[in-house]
């Protein structure tokens, strides 16, 4: 299977799915209208490469998703837009700046919230704030109107140790520092692994809000049900990316047909479904298993009799919307 | 300059609330100037002697009681054998047995000449070194008087003799503790700046703060005189500590100035701190960090010339002491402080300690980098 992605994924045409992507010139400062733009950047670390000729390109003002698994090079492509890595082939701009040769200025106008916490965990809420703030030379009062909603959430904890304040509270106060100098683009690296379902759903609403100030924003998750609250996403697979496109016409442009399949012995429907000579694929989506045929004739009914055959027992077998998860499994298959 | 101050001022909050740091401020000065002054001392004192009288005659008990007089030694154990006194040696109860032959008093008088035999356990060398000498001085005492005695010379009309005595300048009483405490002082300071800055910049490493603030436009620059600074002051208020100890404590003449011991102080953390930093820009971890300058601490301390003059180490010994800022910062520290040496007899050292300052610095500069 492993083989299969990576054969099929050199076909894929790089960065088609954007816009006029890929007559994308290179970049003079400044210019156009793209706040990030990709062109087939590569990186490898020894023998793995992370990162395979990736393209794409944000515009301003957009809040963009990279989509995938751990291991996609998601992270290392943020790290190259950063400026912590150098790229070994392809360009990158960062509001038109160079992100090797105009690092010092992307410093100033991007923010970033790596995966990990990384801010004092010995100093306080306040001087953590304060000290990012004195660093990027600008004071908390002169943003604080940027981070003002966020930050009334753990001002009543201003005086508390970073490292004890709770995982949600975390990512409230790394988000204040990422912003505190009123960046133009922020960088977001897994911002809500690891947080509960509530602060998560506060947390992208905090971003659409950030978004209509004119902030561009790049996230990446690993989860499926967060692509659908982004503009635009990147699917990315094992550091290549398979599709970029908004997330409806992702799933409006998958038109396979698919069936939700549901009985009383999970396990062994799965191993039955995936033994069929007239099954695609079988993916297990919460309570149901996704379900393709071979070919889009195969009607429900054949995997029914199929199966009560198996002996299988309390069946469900009927149509599905697909989501963006399947795209992702299709796209993945390839 | 307000980026400075306040990276600084992070760093010192950090440092007090560190507990474990707060309290190695603290402690290693004083566990250091209280215990290694006092314990590695080359003073001799109680020198136990097994003695084995074989002849007991006026003249053996005589010189029996010579060694009884001497401050330095005390009989602890007597017996005929000398097989007992080499199983006291065994058992490290007594340092050194004193054998007087049978017939020692007569053999003095008509061959005029007789031999003594004294077996030291010489498993520390320098001690029975320092033993025999001190033991072959009491005989050679001994031997004159008998000499005058038995010749009848009048005590006012002596033999001619050469009387060499020697006079010791810049530590007159030979306090042993003078001597260690500025030595004692210079590796607290090495300790506590190489330790302290080391583990700081690898510290934001394993928390992931260096990513954060590696893309903030933080100038390398300042960066790293956050890292240097507040440790140049944490040493060098350890320094002051352990000086005020070492008066208070061995009322260690300070003879030069403490301008010129500040000074030299705050030249030779700058290349400590720089070796430190290096150090912690090549370790991924604290860990690290520590096997590393553990290393390097042992090498200069060892051979800077705390225990054993650097003069009787090898030429290519001597050639690495160049490149040994801890050796020159010692001897600093000795001539200041005990010499009252002045700035002109320091010339060679100031230079050495801005070359090897000045590369360990451009070294750890050169090596961080805010991109991987």
């Amino acid at each position: 299977m492993t083989n299969k992605i990576i054969n099929s994924g050199s076909e894929l045409p790089s960065c088609g799915g954007v816009g006029g992507g890929s007559s994308f010139s290179p970049p003079v400062e400044g210019a156009g209208e793209a706040a990030i733009s990709v062109q087939h950047i590569s990186k490898s670390y020894k023998e793995v490469q992370a990162v395979r000729d990736i393209s794409l390109e944000v515009q301003k003002g957009e809040l963009f998703g990279l989509i995938g698994p751990d291991g996609a090079g998601k992270t290392t492509l943020m790290r190259i837009l950063m400026t912590l890595l150098i790229p070994d082939e392809g360009h990158a701009t960062m509001g038109g700046f160079d992100v090797v040769k105009g690092y010092k200025k992307i410093r100033k106008i991007v923010g970033y919230m790596p995966g990990r916490f990384s801010l004092y965990q010995d100093l306080t809420v306040e001087e953590n704030l304060n000290f990012f703030a004195t660093v990027f030379q600008t004071t908390v009062a002169e943003n604080y109107d940027l981070i003002h909603d966020i930050y009334v959430q753990i001002e009543p904890f201003k005086n508390r140790l970073a490292g004890k304040l709770s995982g949600g509270m975390k990512q409230k106060l790394a988000l204040s520092c990422a912003l505190i100098h009123k960046p133009e683009i922020l960088v977001l690296d897994e911002p809500t692994t690891g947080v509960d379902a509530v602060s998560r759903k506060e947390f992208w609403e905090m971003l659409k809000k950030l978004q209509a100030k004119g902030i561009t924003i790049l996230v990446s998750t690993p989860y499926m049900d967060e692509a659908t609250l982004c503009n635009r996403v990147a699917l990315m697979q094992k550091g290549k990316v398979l599709n970029i496109d908004t997330p409806r016409k992702l799933v409006e442009n998958y038109t396979r047909k698919l069936y939700a399949i549901k009985s009383k012995d999970m396990h062994r429907l799965i191993l039955d479904l995936r033994s069929y000579e007239k099954t695609d694929s079988a993916y297990a989506f919460g309570e149901y298993l996704h379900v393709t045929g071979k070919n889009d004739e195969v009607e429900a009914s054949e995997f029914e009799n199929f199966l009560l055959k198996k002996n299988h027992t309390e069946l469900q077998v009927f149509d599905n919307e697909p989501g963006i998860e399947d795209v992702f499994m299709e796209l993945m298959n390839e | 300059m307000k980026t400075i101050f306040y990276v600084i001022q992070k760093e010192f909050i950090q440092v007090r609330r560190n507990k474990t740091m707060l309290r190695m401020i603290v402690m290693i000065p004083l566990l250091q100037m209280l215990v290694l002054v006092f314990a590695a001392t080359y003073d001799l004192k109680n020198v136990n002697i097994f003695l084995v009288d074989k002849d007991m005659s006026s003249t053996s008990r005589k010189l029996a009681s010579k060694f009884e007089a001497s401050p330095f030694f005390t009989i602890n154990n007597a017996s005929f054998s000398p097989e007992e006194g080499e199983k006291e040696l065994l058992r490290n109860a007594d340092n050194m047995v004193l054998v007087i032959p049978k017939g020692f008093e007569r053999k003095l008088i008509r061959d005029d000449k007789a031999s003594l035999q004294l077996l030291v356990n010489a498993i520390d060398g320098q001690a029975a070194q320092l033993g025999y000498s001190y033991a072959a001085s009491v005989i050679r005492g001994f031997n004159k008087n008998i000499i005058a005695e038995w010749k009848g010379l009048p005590e006012f009309n002596p033999p001619f003799q050469i009387n060499a005595v020697p006079r010791y300048w810049y530590n007159a009483e030979l306090e042993y503790k003078w001597y260690m405490a500025p030595g004692v002082l210079a590796i607290l300071v090495t300790l506590i700046g190489l330790f302290l800055s080391g583990m700081s910049l690898v510290k934001e490493k394993e928390q992931g703060t260096i990513e954060q603030l590696n893309v903030t436009p933080i100038r390398k620059i300042h960066f790293l005189a956050g890292k240097l600074i507040p440790f140049i002051v944490i040493a060098l208020f350890d320094l002051s500590f352990g000086l005020l100890i070492a008066k208070i404590v061995f009322n260690l003449p300070i003879v030069g100035s403490l301008g010129l011991v500040f000074g030299f102080g705050i030249l030779y953390l700058i290349g400590i701190l720089g070796l430190g930093l290096f150090i912690s820009t090549v370790a991924d971890t604290q860990q690290q960090v520590m096997f590393v300058t553990y290393f390097f601490m042992m090498i200069f301390i060892l051979m800077g010339g705390i225990f054993t003059p650097v003069d009787s180490m090898p030429k290519w010994a001597q050639l690495f002491d160049e490149a040994n800022p801890v050796f020159h910062f010692m001897k600093v520290m000795r001539m200041v402080i005990l010499k009252g040496s002045d700035f002109g007899d320091l010339i060679h050292e100031f230079f050495a300690l801005c070359i090897l300052g000045f590369t360990f610095l451009s070294l750890s500069v050169l090596r961080y980098r805010k991109t991987a």
